[in-house]
């Protein structure tokens, strides 16, 4: 199918005797926000890093737009535009925020050997624009202020915050988001759920793992419930969170807790 | 009701900038109380504050009727303060048991008791005992680092972010069980971004922004306020 950003099919992992993902089989359209919801140690970060690269799978296969990526390594896949965020947060600590933000975009001009001295102005040009689009993503992500402190001296939630801040430096065809909201103040959560959306408009595919079932609520067109590594449910996100499976296993009375 | 925990202006960092700049609370004896804010407000730095974990620069801190500005940690958890910090932080290759001795490292003879009544607050850990604690699901590593902060049978408890990754079943347990925790006559502060079902199981709560202290009240009244909805809280879909 032409507008397949990803299909997952029979993927299967095992760390010694615990299945992380058993025969998992997923598909996620152009354009659209899929969550991946699930108990904790359902599976659902180990299916980011095969998906990703940071885990090969030891059966099944993996297509991203159509192209078989299963095995690839995590930096051929990020320069496909596949770009994944961590739970815990993967900041470059001594280095600023600012810096942070500027490596995260892929394939720059000047990391080329000899471009930084033979072409030195077209060089220059590009950081400018990479600098100007840092910025303007940090500020939105109430980062703006932090720019030329050490990404180390950021607090958890700002981590987390320049986390998928950065993602987004890379120019990214999917974008998976890893608990992006965990200990992110609700009012900024919600603020960056209205820009995601608008991300999406203009044609980012995301999958996002999240907890916070509002969220998942405001933001999925489709929902998956994982549970033992395979998919336990599949549908519209109303539809799911009122699945009794998915009631009796995962969300318990924290549904309609949520005032 | 006696103060068991009262913040004179404190001042505070860890490199030469200060992170929070005079700020003064209490807390009551027995209370839940919560601290809400916009991330990089400093909440985390006042927690580890407390536990003498940063520089302070300024202020005094009480606890029960003594002086602890400047005391040391292990000091203060030998006077009846217990910490659990935001990161995962059980020792992943050690079992559930190691664990819980390692919280008892202060207590001089025998912790079998100590042991068994974490078991039977965390009934849940019980099952669990020799397992490796790095193989436990997120909301188990949880409980055992809260079950081994309890190990020295604290009289304050100090969480940082006590929910966060947890799903939501395992979200209404935890809250559930730090309410009972605080019943059996453990006093509480939480860090939290979970701040409405924080809110309701506490007292009351603070709300700090830029390193100071913004609002406080009870927690009923933080709930039904609609600037601090607007501002910290979300609209809570």
């Amino acid at each position: 199918m032409a507008d397949e950003m990803l299909s997952i099919k029979g993927v299967s992992k095992s760390f010694g005797g615990i299945l992380a993902a058993d025969k998992c089989n997923l598909t996620i359209s152009r354009g659209t926000i899929v969550g991946l919801i699930g108990p904790n140690g359902a599976g659902k970060s180990t299916l980011f890093d095969i998906v990703s690269g940071f885990q090969r799978p030891d059966a099944g296969s993996i297509a991203f737009q159509g192209k078989e990526i299963t095995g690839w390594p995590a930096y051929k896949i990020a320069r496909l535009g596949l770009i994944r965020t961590f739970q815990i947060p993967h900041a470059l600590t001594r280095m600023t925020v600012l810096e942070n933000m500027m490596l995260g975009k892929q394939g720059q001009i000047g990391e080329r050997i000899c471009s930084p001295i033979i072409r030195f102005n077209i060089v220059r040009a590009e950081e400018k624009n990479i600098r100007d689009k840092a910025l303007e993503i940090l500020e939105f992500f109430d980062l703006g202020h932090m720019k030329d402190e050490y990404a180390g001296s950021l607090s958890g939630g700002q981590k987390k915050l320049l986390e998928m801040a950065r993602s987004l430096m890379a120019d990214p065809q999917l974008l998976l988001l890893d608990e992006p909201f965990a200990g992110v103040n609700p009012s900024l959560s919600e603020r960056l759920i209205e820009r995601i959306k608008t991300l999406r408009q203009k044609g980012l595919t995301i999958m996002i793992i999240e907890h916070g079932i509002p969220y998942v609520l405001a933001l999925s067109d489709w929902v998956y419930v994982l549970n033992k590594g395979a998919v336990m449910a599949y549908g519209k996100p109303d539809e799911v969170v009122s699945d009794k499976r998915v009631l009796d296993d995962y969300l318990g009375d924290g549904c309609d807790a949520q005032t | 009701m006696a103060v068991m925990l009262r913040l004179e202006k404190i001042t505070a960092g860890f490199t030469d900038e200060n992170i929070i700049s005079d700020i003064s609370l209490y807390i009551d004896e027995g209370e839940v109380v919560t601290i809400i804010g916009p991330n990089g407000a400093g909440k985390s730095t006042l927690m580890k504050t407390i536990f003498g974990l940063t520089k302070l620069r300024g202020g005094k801190i009480y606890f029960e009727d003594q002086e602890i500005t400047g005391k040391k940690t292990d000091e203060l958890v030998r006077l009846g303060v217990a910490y659990v910090p935001q990161e995962r932080n059980i020792f992943a290759s050690l079992t559930v048991k190691e664990n819980l001795e390692m919280g008892a490292y202060v207590i001089k003879g025998k912790i079998a008791d100590k042991l068994e009544s974490i078991l039977e607050i965390f009934p849940m850990l019980r099952g669990r005992i020799g397992q490796r604690a790095g193989t436990m699901s997120g909301g188990e590593q949880k409980m055992l680092a809260i079950g081994r902060a309890m190990v020295v049978e604290p009289s304050l408890l100090l969480l940082d972010e006590p929910s966060a990754a947890l799903s939501p079943k395992i979200m209404d347990q935890l809250f559930a069980k730090i309410k009972e925790i605080n019943e059996l006559g453990t006093t509480i502060m939480m860090v939290e971004q979970n701040a409405r079902k924080a809110l309701a199981i506490s007292e009351r709560g603070y709300i700090l922004e830029m390193g100071r202290n913004r609002f406080e009240g009870p927690a009923r009244s933080l709930l039904d306020d609609a600037d601090v909805c607007r501002l910290y809280l979300g609209r809570g879909r």
